[in-house]
Order: C-alpha cells, then sequence, then structure tokens
C-alpha cells in the first residue's frame, strides 16, 4: 500500500505546519504526563485535609501551589487526579465507541443490501434517542460508579462513527483492490478486517479525537449535577461542582478545575480540527 | 409534502415505542429497588408498598399496566415524592423548562445568525477572527462554567440581575438562565452560518448575480441568504437538543422548577417512575423538534419540494 505511505508521510508534513494544532498536542502530552505522575510527585495525597490552611488562595501557601479547597486539600492535586480519572474515562469510551462502531459501519457499508438498511435502521433508532438522558437511566439503574459512566457513554457514543464508516465503507468496496481481493479468494471478514478497515483510518482517527473532548463534557457535565464520578474521587466535574457555590468568596475553587477542563477540550477540538485538515486535503 | 409529513411522522412511532420499552426494561432490571432505605424497611410494609405500587406482579403485567397509563397520559406515581403524580411533576415543570428553552432558541436565531453574516462578509478580517474566537469558545465552554462565571460577574460584582431563584411572573430572573442556554447555541450557529455563506458567496451563480449589476444588499438578502440558511435549519434539531440537556444543569445552578430539575432529584434518588416519565418526554420533545426542523428543510428547499410532490 504505498499510496497509504505517501497520505500519511503528507499528512505529517502538513499537520507539523499547523503550530496551532503542534502546540494543542504538545499541551495535551503534557497534560497527560502531569495527571498520569504528577500526583505522585507532589506532598499531598487528594484526600489528605491540611486543617491548618482551609481555603488558602493559590501561590498564598508554600506547598499548596494552586491553593485549598474549602476542607484544606490540597487543590492542584485534586485537579490531577480529576484530570487522570475524566481522561482515562474519556480515553476507554472513545475506545469503546470505536470498537463497535467501526465493526458495525464497516460490515453494514461492505455487506450493503438488506443487512445494511437493518443495521443502519437501528443506528438511527438509536440518533433519535436521547442520549445523555438514556445515559442518565444506566447510571440510575446500575449505580454511579465509573465503570458504569464509562459503557453508558461508549454505548451510545458509536452511533456517528458508524455511520461515518459506512459511507466510507460503501465508497471503498467499489474500488480494484476489493475486486482483487475477492478474486483472490478473500472472504467477508478477511476484506473487511484487512482490506476496509485500515483504508478507513484517517476518517476514524479525526473523528476521535473530536469524540474525545465531547466524552470528557458527557462525563463532567454528569459528575457536575453529582450522578457521574463520587467523592471522594474526584473528576473536573465534581470539583466544578464543589468549587461553583464557594465563587464569591474563593473562586479559585472553581477556576482551576474549570481552566482545566476548558484548556483540555480547546487542545483536544484544535487537535482534531488540525488532524481533518492534514488528513482530508480536499478541503483546501 | 404531506406525504413526507405523515411518513415522518408514522416513522417516529417505532422509535417512541423503542424508548418506552429501554427506558421500562432497564429501569426492571436494576439491581435495588425504590424502597432500599438507608435502614432496611420491615418485609411487611415492603410488601405492602410494592403491591400498592404493583411491583408484585410479573414484569409483563407491569409493563403492559405502565404502557396503559402512558396512552392516557398517566405516567404513574412518583416512588420519592410520595404526594405527587409523575404527570403532576411533569406539569408543573414544562412550562418552566419550555420557557427557558424556547426563549434561549430565539435569541440564538437572533444573534447567531447575524454574527455569522457579519463575520462571513468581513471575512478574514478583525471582526471575522473576533466572531470566530468567540464560537470556538463558545463551543468549548461548557454550560455548568458558563453559569457559575455569568451568575458571579452579574449576579454578585455588578448586581444586575438575581444570582438564582424564581419567583413567576419576574422577568429578570430569566435573563441568566436564558443567556447561559443560549451561548454556546450562538457560538455554532455564527460558525455555521459564517462556513455556509462562505460557500454560497463563491458559487457560480451569484457571480452571474453580481454581473448583472445587482446591489450586493439584494445579492446577499435575496440569492444568498436563502440558500445558506438551510444547514442552520437542519442545526435546529440538536440545537433543541442541546438546549433541552443544557437546561437540567442551568435549573440546577439557577434554582428553576423546570422539568430538569425534576430529572436530577429523581436520578440521585433513583426515583424510577420519575426519570422514565422525564426521559419519555425530553424524547417526545426532541422528536418532534427534530420532526419540525426537517419539515421546515423540505418546504425550504426546492429540491425535497418538488420531489416529495412526485
Amino acid at each position: 500500500m504505498s499510496t497509504t505511505g505517501g497520505l500519511w508521510r503528507d499528512a505529517v508534513r502538513r499537520l507539523s505546519r499547523d503550530r496551532v494544532a503542534v502546540a494543542s498536542a504538545a499541551l495535551l502530552a503534557l497534560m497527560c504526563a502531569a495527571a498520569a505522575i504528577g500526583p505522585s510527585l507532589l506532598d499531598y495525597r487528594q484526600d489528605e485535609i491540611d486543617w491548618a490552611h482551609m481555603a488558602v488562595p493559590p501561590l498564598a501557601q508554600d506547598g499548596h501551589w494552586l491553593g485549598t479547597d474549602r476542607l484544606g486539600r490540597d487543590l492542584m492535586v485534586r485537579t490531577l487526579h480529576g484530570l487522570r480519572v475524566s481522561l482515562s474515562i474519556a480515553l476507554l469510551a472513545t475506545l469503546v465507541s470505536l470498537a463497535i462502531g467501526v465493526s458495525w459501519g464497516a460490515v453494514a457499508g461492505y455487506l450493503r443490501g438488506r443487512t445494511d438498511a437493518l443495521m443502519m435502521r437501528v443506528v438511527d433508532i438509536l440518533y433519535a434517542l436521547p442520549q445523555v438522558f438514556f445515559v442518565i437511566i444506566l447510571t440510575v439503574v446500575f449505580g454511579r460508579s465509573p465503570a458504569t459512566l464509562l459503557i453508558a457513554i461508549g454505548a451510545f457514543g458509536w452511533l456517528t462513527m458508524a455511520r461515518i464508516v459506512r459511507g466510507q465503507a460503501l465508497a471503498l468496496r467499489e474500488r480494484e483492490f476489493i475486486e482483487a481481493a475477492i478474486v483472490g479468494g478473500a472472504g467477508t471478514a478477511r476484506i473487511v478486517a484487512r482490506h476496509i478497515v485500515p483504508n478507513l483510518l484517517g476518517p476514524v482517527i479525526v473523528y476521535s479525537t473530536l469524540t474525545v473532548p465531547q466524552v470528557i463534557l458527557i462525563e463532567s457535565f454528569m459528575s457536575f449535577l453529582g450522578i457521574g464520578i463520587q467523592e471522594p474521587l474526584a473528576s473536573l466535574g465534581n470539583l466544578i461542582a464543589d468549587g461553583a457555590p464557594e465563587m464569591e468568596t474563593a473562586p479559585w475553587i472553581l477556576a482551576v478545575p474549570a481552566g482545566c477542563l476548558v484548556l483540555l477540550v480547546f487542545c483536544f477540538n484544535f487537535l482534531g480540527d488540525g488532524l481533518r485538515d492534514a488528513l482530508d486535503p480536499r478541503d483546501h | 409534502m404531506w406525504a413526507y409529513a405523515v411518513r415522518r411522522l408514522l416513522g417516529a412511532i417505532p422509535t417512541l415505542a423503542v424508548i418506552v420499552t429501554l427506558s421500562f426494561v432497564m429501569t426492571r432490571l436494576a439491581p435495588g429497588g425504590p424502597f432500599d432505605e438507608e435502614q432496611a424497611l420491615p418485609p411487611e410494609i415492603r410488601a405492602n408498598l410494592e403491591a400498592a405500587y404493583g411491583l408484585d406482579q410479573p414484569i409483563a403485567v407491569q409493563f403492559a399496566r405502565y404502557v396503559g397509563g402512558l396512552l392516557r397520559g398517566d405516567f404513574g406515581p412518583s416512588y420519592k415524592f410520595r404526594d405527587f403524580s409523575v404527570t403532576e411533576l411533569i406539569t408543573s415543570g414544562l412550562p418552566v423548562s419550555l420557557t427557558i428553552g424556547t426563549a434561549a432558541i430565539l435569541l440564538a436565531l437572533l444573534l447567531g445568525i447575524p454574527a455569522g453574516v457579519w463575520a462571513a462578509l468581513a471575512h478574514d478580517r478583525l471582526v471575522d477572527r473576533f466572531v470566530m474566537s468567540f464560537a470556538v469558545a463558545g463551543i468549548s465552554v461548557p454550560v455548568f462554567v458558563i453559569a457559575p462565571m455569568l451568575a458571579l460577574i452579574f449576579g454578585i460584582y455588578l448586581r444586575w440581575l438575581p444570582v438564582a431563584g424564581w419567583t413567576p411572573g419576574r422577568l429578570s430572573d430569566l435573563v441568566l438562565p436564558v443567556v447561559t442556554l443560549a451561548l454556546p447555541v450562538i457560538a455554532y450557529l455564527a460558525r455555521l452560518t459564517r462556513g455556509s455563506l462562505l460557500e454560497v458567496l463563491r458559487a457560480p451563480w451569484i457571480r452571474a448575480a453580481r454581473a448583472r449589476g445587482l446591489s450586493s444588499r439584494r445579492i446577499l438578502l435575496r440569492h444568498a441568504l436563502p440558500g445558506a440558511l438551510l444547514p442552520v435549519v437542519s442545526y435546529l434539531g440538536p440545537a433543541a437538543a442541546a438546549v433541552l440537556t443544557g437546561s437540567l444543569v442551568v435549573e440546577t445552578i439557577f434554582g428553576l422548577p423546570g422539568m430538569g430539575r425534576h430529572l436530577v432529584q429523581g436520578a440521585l434518588n433513583r426515583d424510577y417512575t420519575l426519570v422514565m416519565g422525564m426521559v419519555i418526554v425530553y424524547a417526545m420533545l426532541m422528536i418532534a423538534l427534530n420532526l419540525a426542523a426537517d419539515l421546515v428543510y423540505a418546504w425550504l428547499d426546492p429540491r425535497i419540494r418538488r420531489e416529495r410532490r412526485l
């Protein structure tokens, strides 16, 4: 597949010229690293209460770089933990929806006909359901654990992916190399797995990058309302919910996690836009 | 056109059936029941309660009863608000949610479309950059961050508007919730309008109109905008969904007695009938609004209009 190699090399070159996308990618890498190892480098644990320093503003007290909350817990450690939880849920839920969406769409698009119509009808019906409301029902039913949240978000997140992949697969199956594979005696499963799916990677990568911020927003939305991640576990959503009532006297308790969340979503959106421009030359 | 409308309306029925069945099945699959309190109830009282709510019946009977009730507009009793039926909670909350939702959509249309047109006409100039940065911010900053920020600025620092609360008939209570709900939609509409207008303005028939000597005002209003607004119309369905979802947060933060707040409370209390009823009403609203958006689209787009007439 020499043409694919060329496409990827071109894409990398185009992406590296997009300064906003590169900066976003660097910042995202930094935030991931901070979320992964940051908490173990700091002096405080996330549920440790510093009785002498409650609701201290940022930079006012040595050790508490971003201040403490109303209970004297270090805000930096808690925000990094929240970032870790939010990022893990977002990445895992995106993987879940990626796996379902790509296989569903690729099979429907490749088989066409009645199977395709039936499979896409399922997608259409689920699409009309109010997603957030079903995520709420699922968390009500199966309890408010990170695992429920993950499955509930992933179970609905694959619909758009399935549509995109199906469209691409419909176009791909008309190409000569698929005919060649059929002539060569490859079975349906092999053609879908080895010839259709690898050629879908471009749009799939772009859309996954754009799915992550959506998942982050849904998760933090749920946690903000109290039906997502529960205390003492921190997520960006429940940290913001913690900070909102304190904003009059201690605005940093809201500002630190909110700023972190907004930055995260911004970076993913910019990176996704950059990837789309890089992988889809037709746009220019 | 009429055939299309009827077909779309009939198409909504299976969706609604799936929603009702799914939400019923999911809540009945749940481990733990609505009467699991921190202190366990004595078994006799528990059995009495379950009999009173019909929970001792086989699941098929429960489902038939629930659907029968729904068809009569009866959503069953609320398990946690013991003195209220779900229907009463819905009818008390729906007007509040509809008021702020409608106002937010109207505000968004009123501000978002002109902002997008302005940005497109000033393509690549300062105004364009400004509108586009605002649009990116509006899409990335979630409602639950915007709401406390607006309350802090306009409610606490400037003291122009109430921070939260609800007094029937007092309009100042509605300003912050409506603006909060509208901001993301304004941002998205501005971006959408700008993109689609820029594309239309590049079309050959616009150049032809210009060559015929029409004024740029006439070209914009009569030739470019109607076509450019088609994607905006099709976005109205998702926009309504965004507003309905956002109203969960907005009603909670600003203390408005709407459906969204009942739903959140119901979810926290594991009040199954309340959550099911609310989700069904929200789903019906979304289906209706999507249908309306599609019909307007079909009516506006001569290609679809003509095709349906055949």
